[in-house]
């Protein structure tokens, strides 16, 4: 596809063969390497959630027995945290954008950007191989001491989520440094578009919180290879510390995998609601604000665990501070919206659809911070009920609004907006049917990671698992014609949405380094008038 | 100035020009955003020992008494030995950096090559170290010996639980001292390539602040796990 202004020249044929690709230093080739490996994760991780819904169509056993079904919820779990969710707004997304929109030719540190996707790739590949041994039924936490004894391939387990991730850690870092020094001139950081302050907040998350978790793991391997002790109370140890540790990293983790979709939807509101966005500085700090409390919030995911009743009382009351720098940004993402003229293209669909199930995800999270709610629901479908609406209906709904926006700028093309809309129906649809009636099980008493429920569950169950299937055609169904309109949608020009941020003053798809003429900044990104 | 392909170059008489990556405008700020990252880096090693740091002081406090019974089994001499070596290698390298930015080129190869020789003393003193351990049990967790130890173990049954410690904080710094005396011989042959001097000498400065990090973790080390009580 040809560009009058570069004579046809972008980063897709800049360079030709498979191994221009394997070994590129271009940021936007790693992004989109990057957001090929996830979606295919994101496949695998759906597969595995498709069986265990299938699993519980009836009460006993449906397809698979209890122990493989230990395995397959472990396997969902941890690809989709880890292999999923975690790399895909920053690795993918990220690395495409983040860049241009600084106005940069590329990201501080190329190589480390290549070497990142390895390792992620690397850690991929490790953990996975776990599947050919006797796989893994730690569940994603790997919570002591049962991973320290169960027989299954713990260890390839644990040593791929190690290795994986470093390749977040460098990215983050990579991202710092990038936001720091590679500023386009008079890009000053009151005029920064609101995704690069998200992901840059995330970086900072990723960056200190990370290798806390790669110690604990790294001690987890060698309480296993050598009984150190250190997490088994028969030794000495603590197993209630493997789980301080453990969450001292992933409960700053969910905000690593929800400030990037944050940073999503607060560049699409204001794009289709061609108005500037309301409160500006609010969310850019509140971003900061959620990343700073994140740290001191991990106690919540032990409030059964035998720590102090001082600590719970603790954890419990920061925990709800959470909601409030989350609200500053919904608010602010409403007032934006307040007497706009909105567009409903996909993008801002998928980000109405992030706004109302996110908020139940973020509404649920505060029952499950009440001490005394969270005793009676700790362990039930409630809780899984509650972070899937975070998780998918806010981090991945802001994922697929992410890939339709920025689609024509790494393709040059338009998806189909017809099909793009049936998919997102099917999503929302299939989303809610799948795990709605989970709170209601779960608010009843079914607990999870159990392989059978009892009788009374039988049609929640049955309306969840239908749901999945809805949910898994709305996914297919997006692969299928983003697939297709890659290669034979309409061209879509350097602006389609008429957007402010740099990345649309590029060629669609960009030039090798990102621009003709490199951008001098004069004004913030949102000064949109309708 | 250049093309956009081709960032600036910068040249020094007698050394090879150094092409400054093609995203930057200049060396200088090449040489800043390098800076910066290892500044970062450093702070995530930092969070990855903090883990090992808290498990110490959340196990000393359980177990003061077992702590102070069980270090005494540890060499205080050949653990003061290594950090008088380490402080030394950490002032080599120093030099070393120093001599670099004023292009004097052999001083700089004999500095790097006394820092990596002195780690090499290290990790031998801390091979006696680990043999005497493990010749007499002194082990982690399950691998430790309880009929040699008979007596610290009636005592502290919970000793085992130093030894990890021991292992895993000694050992997780000692591989830091290899990938430092991996990365040190690797400045040292881009030295002899004549690929460093006062236009260009980021490599050799950042491989500086990883072994000056080095050696400020046994810095923190040897006091905790040798002198307790």
């Amino acid at each position: 596809m040809g560009h009058s202004a570069t004579g046809g020249h972008n980063y897709i044929n800049h360079e030709k063969g498979l191994w221009s690709w394997l070994s590129t230093l271009d940021h936007k080739r790693i992004g989109l390497m990057y957001l090929f490996s996830v979606l295919t994760f994101f496949l695998m991780g759906g597969f595995f959630a498709t069986l265990l819904r299938i699993e519980h169509l009836t009460g006993g056993q449906t397809i698979m027995d209890a122990n493989t079904y230990n395995r397959v919820f472990t396997y969902h779990g941890a690809v989709m945290v880890f292999l999923v969710i975690i790399p895909a707004i920053p690795g993918a997304l990220g690395n495409f954008v983040l860049p241009m929109m600084l106005g940069a030719k590329d990201v501080a540190f190329p190589r480390l950007n290549l070497a990142s996707y390895y390792i992620f790739m690397a850690g991929a590949a490790i953990a996975l191989s776990a599947l050919l041994f006797r796989g893994a039924d730690s569940g994603w936490t790997f919570y002591t001491p049962y991973s320290t004894s169960t027989n299954t391939t713990v260890i390839l387990f644990v040593l791929g989520a190690f290795v994986a991730g470093f390749a977040s850690i460098l990215t983050g870092l990579n991202f710092i440094i990038t936001v720091h020094k590679l500023r386009a001139e008079g890009l000053t950081w009151s005029r920064l578009p609101l995704f690069i302050w998200a992901v840059y907040a995330t970086s900072i998350v990723q960056v200190l919180a990370t290798p806390v978790l790669a110690i604990t793991l790294l001690l987890l391997i060698f309480e296993r290879v050598a009984q150190i002790g250190i997490f088994d109370p028969a030794l000495g140890g603590d197993a209630v510390l493997f789980q301080h540790f453990f969450w001292f990293y992933s409960h700053p983790a969910v905000y690593i995998m929800i400030l990037p979709a944050m940073g999503v939807i607060s560049e699409l509101i204001p794009v289709f609601s061609r108005k500037p966005i309301f409160g500006y500085k609010a969310i850019a700090l509140s971003s900061f604000g959620i990343a700073l409390v994140a740290f001191v919030v991990w106690g919540h995911h032990m409030f059964v665990s035998g720590q102090s009743e001082f600590a719970n009382f603790l954890f419990s009351i920061i925990t709800m501070l959470v909601a409030v720098p989350t609200g500053v940004k919904v608010f602010s993402w409403i007032g934006t919206m307040y007497k706009g003229a909105i567009r409903f293209n996909a993008p801002m669909l998928y980000a109405f659809g992030f706004l109302e199930m996110f908020t139940i995800g973020g509404l649920t999270g505060v029952f499950c911070a009440t001490l005394a709610v969270d005793v009676h629901i700790t362990d039930t479908y409630f809780v899984v009920a509650h972070f899937h609406y975070v998780m998918v209906g806010g981090a991945i709904m802001a994922l697929l609004g992410g890939i339709h926006y920025w689609f024509p700028k790494m393709t040059g093309r338009m998806y189909s907006e017809a099909s793009a809309k049936i998919a997102f129906w099917l999503v929302l649809v299939g989303f809610n049917l799948t795990f709605f009636p989970q709170f209601i099980v779960g608010s009843q008493g079914m607990p999870r990671r159990y392989w059978s429920y009892l009788p009374e569950f039988t049609r929640l169950n049955q309306m969840s698992t239908v749901g999945s299937w809805v949910l898994a055609l709305g996914l297919v169904w997006t692969a299928v014609y983003l697939w297709r309109d890659m290669r034979k949608g309409k061209p879509a020009g350097d602006n389609p949405w008429e957007a402010q941020t740099l990345e649309w003053q590029s060629p669609s798809p960009p030039p090798h380094d990102n621009f003709i003429k490199v951008p001098v900044v004069t004004d913030w990104p949102y000064e949109y008038r309708s | 100035m250049s093309d956009a392909h081709h960032g600036h170059v910068v040249e020094h008489p007698g050394s090879k020009p150094h092409v400054v990556a093609h995203h930057f405008n200049d060396a200088d700020h090449e040489f800043d955003a390098s800076k910066q990252g290892m500044w970062v880096f450093m702070v995530t090693e930092v969070l990855m020992l903090g883990g090992l740091f808290v498990a110490y002081a959340i196990f000393r406090g359980l177990y003061p008494e077992m702590f102070k019974a069980a270090h005494a089994y540890l060499s205080v001499k050949m653990g003061a030995t290594n950090t008088v070596v380490l402080l030394t290698s950490s002032l080599t390298m120093a030099m070393a950096v120093s001599a670099t930015q004023r292009g004097e080129r052999n001083k700089a190869l004999g500095l790097l090559a006394a820092t990596v020789a002195l780690a090499g003393v290290f990790l031998v003193v801390k091979y006696f170290e680990y043999s005497h351990k493990i010749h007499s049990g002194l082990l982690p967790g399950g691998l430790f010996g309880t009929e040699q130890n008979a007596e610290l173990i009636k005592n502290f049954p919970k000793a085992p639980l130093f030894f990890s410690l021991y292992f895993m904080m000694t050992g997780i710094h000692g591989l830091h001292v290899v990938i430092g005396m991996g990365l040190i011989l690797w400045i040292m042959k881009r030295t002899s390539a004549k690929e460093f001097g006062p236009h260009f000498y980021t490599p050799v400065e950042l491989v500086g602040f990883y072994w000056h990090f080095v050696d400020l973790v046994w810095i923190y080390l040897f006091p905790l796990l040798y002198l307790v009580g």
